[in-house]
């Protein structure tokens, strides 16, 4: 790795997140607070206690999912900003999956489920991936209408179809225990009331997945061809279209995964629109971890931290714990910023 | 239709209206805007913030158009002169204002969830009229204006434009953050219409204006009649709530709408052909 790729990969993000740091150090500051404290109370209460840690890693399961989903789908040169969608395609498709067999032991129903969540998830994404091939139609406006109507549907059948009975809130009956993903704290030293759960181990596999697909097979060749230039892909003959659709679908399966984390692993059921943005923060994760699987896992980590000491900022300070938000907004906002000066220095160094 | 429901598809139509008009001058300039919806949460908030402290409306509109635009300034900062995605800048932006709208009422009002309410003295009504004749006015600009004319071929051939004289990073930087200021005011009517600012209370309105826009093919009389078929739609589906219509069917309808129109199923809709390519200049 030369100096200046180096720079690329790991001095930018970090720089980034500094700057984000920073930003959210000046806020704290103009309200009246000590950025040292709140720093003091989240290295205590995050880092420091097997909660904290549990808190990270839940958090961080469905942001490397959607993380993933956006990284893959930009190695391909697309933007995936439907994985919020794909989340509750892909949750709710498990979900189904789970009700209708209410008898199957957990060795076939948890598989079969998280199959189905990739499957949901992989469908509701190769949709604007067709129609992008087929169409032409760029699928940044596709990905975000597509969000607003799996919302809109999975609304109707939890209200309407699905809702349990005698239940105010809309959400479905609770699966079988035998869909239910196992808790980490079952067999780690975490607590076993923290509902960090193998859904995390699902996402690491898919991390491992989509770097080997990515750097090893000819599919992912095509992708990062894709990725470089469609129409150099184009006129050396590749299946564009087909690499298209398919990257897609890879990508919404990924996302779809996020959804089993909260299905089977944390809910165990359907509640109407519960995504809260995690597709959103997946493009934040996916861009800081410089679309490559390793960095996106490593940046859904850094925004599971986020998360989790936003908590023991609201327990223990009088800062908001919106802090949190922000600086993972500022972050995406900063990495941006990022690219441009280390394109100015790229192209000083060529011009010097 | 009877005017009562006419009346409520006007005012469900007045946001949209304000920000798909800022969404068409964005774009027309080349400069694709995701961030509508931190433009109107942003214009809301500051319209709440403003009115609650002066307990003057007017005075909360521009409040609502200054805070639209400062998402516009920063927005046009990032993107054009950057150079940044634009789509990656938008969401971070709509993120943004998200965060920190929360994280500032918790400040001043001690909670995150909604502002003191205040009195609105019928200037929701005004801005609905408002909206109502922005849609000609943007149409003019665009259409007969000096600045319009330029903006309109600077989000079609930079180039082109930068040969005759005129810098297209200027007129970008100036319709990216005039959008802000016209897309606040949308927010400023969702403020004062409810009479107080609540968390994320653009609620996927400014995504909803974009889908206007680009199913006006980007030209502001058809995002405008976009704007009120969505209101018209809205207002029919409150219209039957409790009478069996399921109201997400209704909800779906802009969104499959705006699908099809892409597609090229109503007439092809064609984006302007600089959309989203940064401008680098000439080299």
């Amino acid at each position: 790795m030369t100096l200046r790729s180096l720079g690329a990969a790991v001095l930018a993000p970090a720089a980034s997140v500094a700057a984000a740091l920073l930003f959210g150090a000046l806020l704290i500051l103009a309200i009246g607070e000590s950025p040292l404290v709140v720093a003091e109370v989240c290295a205590k209460g995050v880092f420091g206690t097997a909660e904290g840690l549990a808190t990270i890693l839940f958090s961080a399961t469905g942001l490397m999912c959607t993380g993933l989903s956006v990284a893959f789908a930009y190695r391909a040169g697309l933007f995936n900003i439907g994985a919020e969608g794909q989340v509750l395609v892909g949750a709710f498709v498990a979900t189904l999956v789970a009700l209708a067999l209410p008898a199957a032991p957990a060795l076939v129903l948890v598989p079969l489920c998280v199959v189905a969540a990739a499957i949901g998830g992989a469908f509701w994404g190769a949709i604007p991936g067709f129609l992008r091939a087929r169409l032409g139609v760029h699928e940044v406006i596709n990905t975000i209408m597509l969000n607003f109507l799996a919302s809109a549907l999975t609304g109707y059948l939890v209200v309407h179809v699905l809702r349990e009975p005698g239940e105010m809130i809309p959400q479905t009956p609770a699966i079988p225990l035998a869909a239910h993903l196992p808790r980490l704290g079952e067999w780690t030293p975490l607590p076993a009331q923290s509902p960090a759960n193998a859904a995390l181990l699902v996402a690491l596999a898919a991390a491992l997945a989509l770097a080997w697909i990515l750097a090893r097979t000819p599919f992912g060749f095509r992708v990062r061809a894709l990725g470089l230039g469609e129409r150099a892909a184009r006129t050396a003959g590749l299946p564009v279209g087909a690499t298209i659709v398919g990257a897609m679908a890879v990508a919404g399966a990924v996302a779809g995964l996020a959804g089993a984390n909260e299905v089977l692993g944390f809910r165990y059921r359907f509640l109407d629109n519960f995504t809260g943005g995690i597709g959103f923060l997946g493009i934040a994760v996916a861009l800081l971890g410089r679309a490559r699987p390793g960095g996106v896992v490593i940046a859904a980590l850094l925004f599971g931290a986020l998360n989790a000491a936003s908590l023991e900022i609201d327990l223990f300070t009088d800062v908001p714990r919106e802090i949190g938000f922000v600086v993972q907004a500022a972050i995406l906002l900063f990495v941006v910023a990022g690219d441009h000066v280390l394109r100015r220095r790229l192209a000083a160094g060529r011009e010097g | 239709m009877d005017l009562d429901l006419f009346v409520s598809a006007l005012r469900l139509a007045a946001p949209l209206l304000f920000a798909a008009l800022g969404g068409v001058l964005s774009e027309r300039s080349g400069v694709v805007n995701i961030a509508l919806e931190g433009k109107l949460l942003a214009g809301a908030f500051a319209a709440a913030v403003v009115t609650h402290a002066t307990g003057n409306p007017i005075l909360g509109i521009l409040g609502a158009a200054a805070g639209g635009a400062l998402v516009g300034l920063l927005h046009a900062t990032f993107c054009v002169l950057f150079r940044g995605e634009q789509i990656v800048v938008g969401v971070a932006l709509n993120l943004l204002v998200l965060g920190v709208t929360q994280f500032a009422m918790r400040v001043l009002y001690g909670s995150s969830a909604n502002t003191p309410t205040f009195p609105t003295r019928g200037f929701d009504v005004a801005l609905v009229a408002a909206a109502l004749v922005a849609v000609p006015v943007i149409h003019l600009l665009l259409a007969r204006t000096r600045f319009g004319l330029r903006l309109h071929a600077t989000g079609e051939h930079p180039e082109a434009v930068e040969s005759l004289g005129v810098d297209p990073i200027r007129t970008r930087f100036a319709a990216v953050v005039l959008a802000g200021a016209v897309a606040g005011l949308g927010g400023a009517f969702l403020a004062l219409s409810a009479s107080q600012f609540v968390k994320n209370m653009s609620a996927g309105r400014g995504y909803l204006a974009l889908a206007a826009v680009i199913f006006g093919k980007w030209r502001p009389l058809g995002a405008a009649a976009a704007c009120l078929f969505f209101g018209i739609a809205e207002a029919v589906q409150i219209r039957l709530q409790g009478q069996g219509v399921p109201t997400q069917f209704v909800q779906m309808i802009p969104w499959i709408l705006t699908m099809v129109a892409l597609a090229g199923f109503v007439g092809r809709s064609r984006p302007p052909k600089a959309l989203g390519v940064p401008y680098t200049g000439e080299k």
